[in-house]
């Protein structure tokens, strides 16, 4: 392959890749993200490639590999296109089937489609679903059509075209200011603008400059970033080489989890065939400038996601920010201008170039422009990634496109904004979820992690759960995060281990002050965000665990105890084999059983085995 | 030189050279190390240390900063359940708890026979699948106590 010297070479390669494509042609979609991995798509994709084999189809069916289509709770997914038949939770024995009525003769297979929940009709296409229909997919829209590891693949669906425009057309202030006006923030949770931060780079004195993707992606629950590097990784990189360009600089680096190795492979890939294609390396498209990027993996540190953190981790050092007077645009990694962005605003960017500011503009808020893409996850229906436009309400995201909650239970909460941001009560469920709105209920935007709660999930617990997350990843830096935080968690395990005490909802919230106040850097300073977000919203559930010495939820071990109801219990010896402590003992033929509570250590592995809910928790 | 040091020697040298000796990519280089021998030998960081003329303290502090490295030799087989947000709130912890009485470790240990390494993370990015568990590489998505038996009976 000869490296492309101009867009006209980019714009005729397009060309021939496409009608070598017939988009009429038959090609079976099969999603190939970490959640698919998980329920075995490798096997369905072998299998598919033996029965196409088999009945000798290969020069009439394709076979794509694709990266994460979002709906990870129903995979593996299968779509046959030209039609967008949806197939649901494919296993290996229904592929035979597939190929002979489906491919072959254009038969549904009813058992294989979406069933909505809510109506009981069989969904055939894709876009009727509406998990899918609700959502805007413009930036993750096209990880459904392309094997991330084909370059061609991307070319085919208008890949780096917005790099050829912003080369041959504009001049790097006039990306920047295109990027200024589509009003993009950065999706890293920050939500800074990202044409002011380019242009301080820009201006910034010095010749060596450098562009960083933040893939680190640390906020537990979230796994956006993860789906768009590994689904799409050439879009990221067609942003960062727009965005180095923007900012004169020549060398980036791609900063991702050691945790998502497929990310690394994919990322790494793209990389290798963008430099085959000149995409890549020295005089890009023949424009003159060098560009060329590496990829660092991460060591398994929340704190790495803060931009100076990484940066440090970047020169080989321990992760460890440091007080940002002087702005990183100034002087970053190595102490030179350095432009620091994550996964999801590097995907943004081709868009914004293609289709224009103006265009980009008329989705979203006042101020918060474009789409966004959640993890919706926890206790909700359909858990997956949705990509939806900014000032949606959260009742849309939980109810329209997740489902609602499973099981009859009752919604409580949803956590947004990961670590730092806060959990947000059912009273506040017609929120426009944007940078702003979400600030002002105490909680933030964070890199998009949505972990919704029901009633069985304890605030307490969820705050404690935070605050011990937060204490194992503070880098020990600075005192108020250091030590506050281990208060803070000490302070939660005293209340949720029954020994709390009146005064200790007041010292949690001068604590959560002093942490504002004093901390380095971001993971200290929203560190209190879920504690004194629950004890906003849900300062009841507080008090009857200090006061009544009680958890509501039936959460909190120390304050539960575990009872068999006599009348519901048929004595079928499930939660018997389960007891890991042999705390349960049967009392004759359908008898219930009886539990020894001084053997009970609390488990919860009897109420997770039986299915008559002859056992409670209070 | 012994032997073993030699080898261990040329091959540190070796993924030095794949990073082509550059400080910057420490973490990285410390993660093939660890991938190669499971674990961060005194041996191998010293090499390291002097072979990119950083201070020994600096690789120290660096192997001893992030949660992916680790000084101890870790056993055949690793395990890590997951206790992101996700996972947490669908009762993670509850398959932790299980694992660590049916291995009779606890969380960051090894069991005595060297085959299991029972760590936790903070979050895989499956969260639709969650609990998920990870062995060696392998995910175990919707995890509960009751299955943490089964699963651990295909590696031992």
């Amino acid at each position: 392959m000869k490296k492309l010297g101009s867009p006209q070479e980019l714009a005729a390669l397009r060309e021939s890749i496409l009608s070598q494509r017939d988009p009429e042609r038959l090609c079976i979609t099969i999603c190939s993200g970490t959640g698919c991995h998980a329920y075995g798509c490798e096997k369905v994709t072998a299998a598919f490639q033996q029965e196409i084999e088999r009945q000798g189809l290969s020069d009439r069916v394709d076979i794509r590999t694709t990266g994460c289509h979002g709906f990870c709770e129903r995979g593996p997914l299968v779509v046959i296109r030209p039609k967008n038949i949806f197939y649901q939770r494919v296993k290996v024995k229904d592929v035979p089937e597939i190929v002979s009525e489906t491919v072959l003769k254009g038969e549904i297979i009813d058992r294989l489609l979406y069933s909505d929940p809510n109506t009981g009709q069989k969904l055939v296409s894709e876009h009727e679903v509406p998990f899918y229909q609700k959502q805007k997919r413009f930036v993750f829209g096209d990880n459904g059509y392309i094997d991330p590891t084909s370059i061609d693949d991307y070319l085919a669906v208008g890949g780096y075209a917005a790099l050829a425009k912003a080369l041959s057309s504009m001049s790097p202030e006039e990306v920047i200011s295109e990027v200024k006006k589509s009003g993009l923030r950065g999706r890293g949770g920050g939500g800074f603008p990202t044409g002011v931060k380019w242009e301080s780079c820009r201006k910034a004195e010095g010749d060596i400059k450098y562009v960083i993707c933040n893939a680190d992606e640390g906020d537990p629950g979230a796994y956006m970033d993860r789906s768009l590097v590994e689904g799409n990784p050439h879009r990221v990189v067609e942003g960062m080489i727009i965005g180095a360009y923007a900012v004169g600089s020549h060398q980036g680096y791609v900063y991702v989890r050691y945790e998502y190795p497929l990310a690394v492979k994919n990322v790494e890939l793209a990389i290798k065939q963008a430099e085959k294609y000149g995409l890549l390396g020295k005089n890009i498209l023949g424009s003159g400038f060098d560009f060329s990027i590496r990829i660092n993996r991460g060591g398994g540190a929340f704190v790495c996601g803060e931009s100076s953190a990484l940066m440090a981790s970047l020169e080989g050092k321990p992760g460890e920010p440091r007080a940002k007077y002087v702005h990183t645009v100034e002087k970053g990694l190595w102490d030179r201008p350095t432009t620091l962005n994550n996964v999801e605003t590097w995907a943004n960017v081709p868009l914004i170039i293609n289709k224009g500011a103006d265009w980009y503009t008329e989705t979203g808020t006042e101020t918060s422009k474009g789409t966004k893409i959640f993890s919706l996850v926890g206790k909700v229906n359909n858990t997956g990634l949705v990509e939806v436009p900014m000032g949606i309400t959260l009742r849309e995201i939980i109810y329209g496109i997740g489902g609602g909650i499973p099981g009859g239970k009752r919604f409580k909460g949803v956590q947004t904004g990961g670590p730092s941001g806060g959990v947000i009560p059912e009273s506040l469920l017609d929120l426009p979820v944007d940078f702003d709105e979400l600030n002002k209920a105490g909680s933030m935007m964070g890199s998009g992690g949505m972990i919704v709660m029901d009633e069985a999930n304890c605030m307490v617990d969820i705050a404690k759960y935070f605050i011990t997350f937060l204490e194992g990843e503070s880098c020990g830096k600075c005192l108020p995060c250091r030590e506050g935080l281990k208060r803070m968690r000490e302070i939660l395990d005293d209340i949720t281990g029954g020994r709390g005490k009146e005064g200790d909802i007041e010292l949690l919230e001068e604590l959560s002050q002093a942490l504002i106040d004093g901390s380095l850097c971001a993971l200290g300073s929203t560190a209190p965000n879920p504690v004194l977000t629950t004890l906003r919203y849900f300062r009841d559930e507080y008090q009857a665990h200090i006061k009544d010495k009680k958890c509501p939820a039936g959460v909190c071990k120390a304050l539960v105890t575990y009872r068999i109801i006599e009348e519901k219990c048929p004595g079928c010896g499930l939660c018997i084999k389960a007891c890991p402590q042999q705390a349960i003992t049967p009392r004759g033929k359908k008898q219930p059983v009886v539990l020894d509570q001084e053997k009970c250590i609390k488990c919860g592995a009897c109420y997770d085995v039986c299915k008559l809910g002859a056992i409670e928790v209070k | 030189m012994q032997p073993e040091t030699k080898e261990l020697a040329a091959q540190v040298d070796s993924i030095l050279d794949r990073y082509q000796h550059d400080p910057g990519m420490l973490v990285s280089i410390l993660q093939d190390i660890q991938a190669e021998y499971n674990y961060l030998s005194r041996e191998a960081l010293e090499r390291v240390s002097s072979c990119l003329s950083v201070p020994l303290s600096q690789v120290y502090s660096v192997a001893t900063f992030f949660k992916a490295l680790s000084l101890k030799p870790r056993g055949r087989h690793l395990i890590n359940v997951c206790l992101g947000t996700a996972c947490h709130v669908r009762g993670a912890v509850k398959v932790l708890e299980a694992m660590e009485r049916e291995l009779s470790i606890k969380s960051g240990e090894t069991s005595e026979d060297l085959s299991f390494t029972l760590e936790t993370v903070n979050c895989v990015g499956a969260c639709a699948l969650g609990p998920v568990v990870i062995i060696d590489g392998e995910y175990h998505g919707q995890m509960t106590s009751e299955k943490v038996k089964g699963v651990l009976k295909d590696y031992s």
